[in-house]
C-alpha cells in the first residue's frame, strides 16, 4: 500500500513550508539592521552627524566620512552610469545578439561577479599609481565605477529588450530614425529598468569597503577636491572595529550607513512610482 | 490620377517569397481594399510601400511610384511622413494623448507658438475624437478604450500631413460602433488622402472601398471595381473566396 498525502493536506504543506522560508529571510533581515540599530542608535546625535572625526575616531563626528562616501558615489555613478546605459543601448540595439554581442555580455557578467578587492587592487595600481592620481575621490570614483558598469548593463539591456517591437515600428512608421526611436521611445520606456540599476550600483557603491580603501585612501580630513584622499563610512566603520578603536561609535557609523541605504532605495523607489503613474 | 504605381514588385524573406510580381495602380482620393486569406502577403504589400519591409530584412525587386517619384530616390522619413500605416492592433506609445499626437510632427520639424495645438486640434478632429479627448490631453493614452486608441492612432497619422493612410485590418479587433466610425472616418477623409485599406473582413471591403483587389498566396488574382468583385468576379478563386469557400 502506497502512503498518500491528501490534495487539501498537501496545500497546507507547500504553504507552510514556502512561508517558513520567506520568515527565516526576513527574520535574518531584522535581526541584523535591528541589532545594528540597538547598539548604535543611542550613539547618534546631530553632534555626531556634523562634527569633524577626532582622535582617529574614538571622539567627534563623522562628517568627513560622510561627505567622502557621497562625493565618492556621486562620482561613480556619473561615470558609470552614462557608460552603463550607453554599452546596453548598443548592445541590444546595434549588435542583434551576434558574436560581439555575446563577447561582451560574457565579460560583464564576468567582470560583476569579481570579488571588490580585485577591483580595490586594479584601482590601486592603475588609478592610484599608473594614472598617479593618488588616493583620492577620482581613484576611489573610478574604481566603484568600473565595479558597478556591469550592474547597470545588464539591468538595463532587460530593461531596453522589455520595450515592445511595436513601440519602435510606430516610431519607424512616423518617420522617425533609429536614433530618435532610441532616445525618444525606447530609452524614456525602459527609464524605470534603467533607474533600478542605478539604485543597486548605488547601493554597492555606498557599502563597498574593499574596492574604496585602496583607492580613496583614509584620510580623516573634510575633502576639498576631487583629489582629497577620504575615508568612505564603510571603511571608517571597517577600521573602528577592525582596531577596536570604538566599537560604540562603529555601530553609530553602520546604523548611519543603514540609514543612508534605506533612504536612497525609498527615495529612488519613490521617484520611480510618481514616474510609473504619470506615463503608464 | 495615379497615386501610387507598383511594377513588377517581388518581396523575399530569405527564401520564402511573399509577393509575387505584383502589378497594380492606386487612383488619388480612392480607397483601395485589399483582401485575401493569411499569408497572401496584404501586410507584406504595407509595409514594401513604405519601405517598413527593410527593418524585416526582406528582398526587394520591381519598382513603387509615388506622384512619378521613385520610393527609393525619396529620404525614408519624408517616405514615412508622406505615406502613413496604421497597424492591426493600436500601440499607443507611453505618455499622454498629447504626446502621441506631437511626436510625429516633432520629428520633421520644429513648431512655433499654437502651431502645433492647431495640428493636433485638427487631426483629432478629422479622427472623430477630439470630443471624446479634449479635456484630457494630458491624460495617458492608455486610458482610452480599444476603439479610441485606433482612432488616436489615426489621427497620430494624420498629424503627420500623409497624402496615403494605409490601414492594416483596423479594425480587427474593435467592436462593431468602433468599426463604424472608423469607416465613417475614412469616407470623411477620402476627399483628401488616398487610401490602402487591409481587410480580413471582406464586407468591409464592400461597404467602403471604391476598388477591391484580391491577394491569394503572394499573387495579385484580380484587381476591379468593387462592386465587379463582389458581383461577377473574373476569377473563380475570387468568387470562391468571397463566398466563405475558403480562407
Amino acid at each position: 500500500m502506497t502512503f498518500r498525502i491528501g490534495p487539501r493536506t498537501n496545500q497546507i504543506i507547500a504553504y507552510s513550508i514556502l512561508l517558513l522560508m520567506t520568515l527565516i529571510t526576513v527574520v535574518v533581515l531584522f535581526f541584523i539592521i535591528g541589532y545594528v540599530f540597538k547598539n548604535g542608535i543611542g550613539q547618534l546625535s546631530l553632534e555626531f552627524l556634523t562634527d569633524k572625526t577626532r582622535d582617529m575616531g574614538k571622539e567627534g563626528g563623522i562628517l568627513p566620512s560622510i561627505l567622502g562616501t557621497f562625493f565618492v558615489t556621486i562620482f561613480a555613478i556619473i561615470i558609470a552610469t552614462p557608460l552603463g546605459v550607453g554599452s546596453a543601448v548598443y548592445l541590444v540595439e546595434y549588435t542583434k545578439g551576434g558574436l560581439i554581442h555575446r563577447i561582451i555580455s560574457f565579460g560583464a557578467d564576468c567582470l560583476a561577479g569579481v570579488p571588490s578587492i580585485i577591483f580595490g587592487l586594479f584601482g590601486f595600481i592603475f588609478f592610484v599609481i599608473r594614472l598617479n592620481l593618488g588616493w583620492s575621490i577620482i581613484s576611489g570614483g573610478l574604481t566603484l565605477a568600473v565595479m558597478i558598469i556591469p550592474t547597470i548593463i545588464r539591468t538595463t539591456e532587460e530593461a531596453i529588450k522589455a520595450v515592445p517591437h511595436s513601440f519602435r515600428e510606430i516610431s519607424y512608421s512616423l518617420g522617425g530614425g533609429k536614433l530618435d526611436t532610441i532616445l525618444k521611445v525606447v530609452l524614456p520606456t525602459s527609464l524605470p529598468g534603467i533607474l533600478t540599476g542605478v539604485i543597486l550600483g548605488i547601493g554597492r557603491a555606498v557599502g563597498e569597503t574593499a574596492a574604496v580603501i585602496f583607492t580613496a585612501g583614509s584620510s580623516l580630513g573634510i575633502p576639498t577636491s576631487a583629489f582629497s584622499s577620504t575615508r568612505t563610512l564603510a571603511v571608517h566603520f571597517y577600521i573602528l572595529a577592525r582596531e577596536g578603536i570604538s566599537m560604540p561609535k562603529a555601530y553609530a557609523t553602520a546604523t548611519v550607513l543603514i540609514i543612508i541605504i534605506l533612504l536612497v532605495n525609498f527615495i529612488a523607489y519613490r521617484l520611480m512610482h510618481r514616474f510609473m503613474a504619470k506615463y503608464y | 490620377m495615379i497615386k501610387v504605381s507598383i511594377k513588377n514588385l517581388n518581396l523575399f524573406y530569405n527564401k520564402v517569397q511573399a509577393l509575387k510580381n505584383i502589378s497594380l495602380d492606386i487612383e488619388k482620393n480612392e480607397i483601395l481594399g485589399v483582401i485575401g486569406p493569411a499569408n497572401s502577403g496584404k501586410s507584406s504589400l504595407l509595409r514594401a510601400i513604405n519601405r517598413l519591409s527593410e527593418n524585416d530584412y526582406a528582398r526587394l525587386s520591381g519598382t513603387i511610384i509615388l506622384d512619378d517619384t521613385d520610393i527609393f530616390t525619396i529620404p525614408i522619413n519624408d517616405l514615412r511622413r508622406r505615406v502613413g500605416l496604421i497597424f492591426a492592433t493600436p500601440v499607443v506609445l507611453p505618455g499622454s494623448i498629447h504626446k502621441n499626437m506631437s511626436y510625429g510632427p516633432k520629428l520633421h520639424r520644429r513648431f512655433k507658438g499654437s502651431e502645433l495645438d492647431e495640428i493636433i486640434f485638427n487631426a483629432l478632429s478629422a479622427a472623430n475624437l477630439w470630443k471624446e479627448v479634449k479635456d484630457r490631453l494630458k491624460d495617458s493614452a492608455s486610458t482610452l478604450s480599444g476603439g479610441q486608441q485606433q482612432r488616436l492612432c489615426i489621427a497620430r497619422t494624420l498629424a503627420m500631413d500623409p497624402e496615403v493612410i494605409m490601414m492594416d485590418e483596423p479594425c480587427s479587433g474593435l467592436d462593431p460602433i468602433s468599426t463604424a466610425k472608423i469607416e465613417a472616418t475614412m469616407f470623411e477623409l477620402k476627399e483628401k488622402y488616398t487610401f490602402i485599406l487591409v481587410t480580413n473582413n471582406t464586407k468591409q471591403a464592400a461597404r467602403v472601398a471604391n476598388k477591391t483587389a484580391f491577394f491569394l498566396a503572394g499573387e495579385l488574382i484580380e484587381i476591379d471595381k468593387t462592386e465587379k468583385i463582389f458581383t461577377s468576379p473574373a476569377d473563380s478563386r475570387t468568387d470562391g473566396y468571397i463566398r466563405g469557400k475558403f480562407g
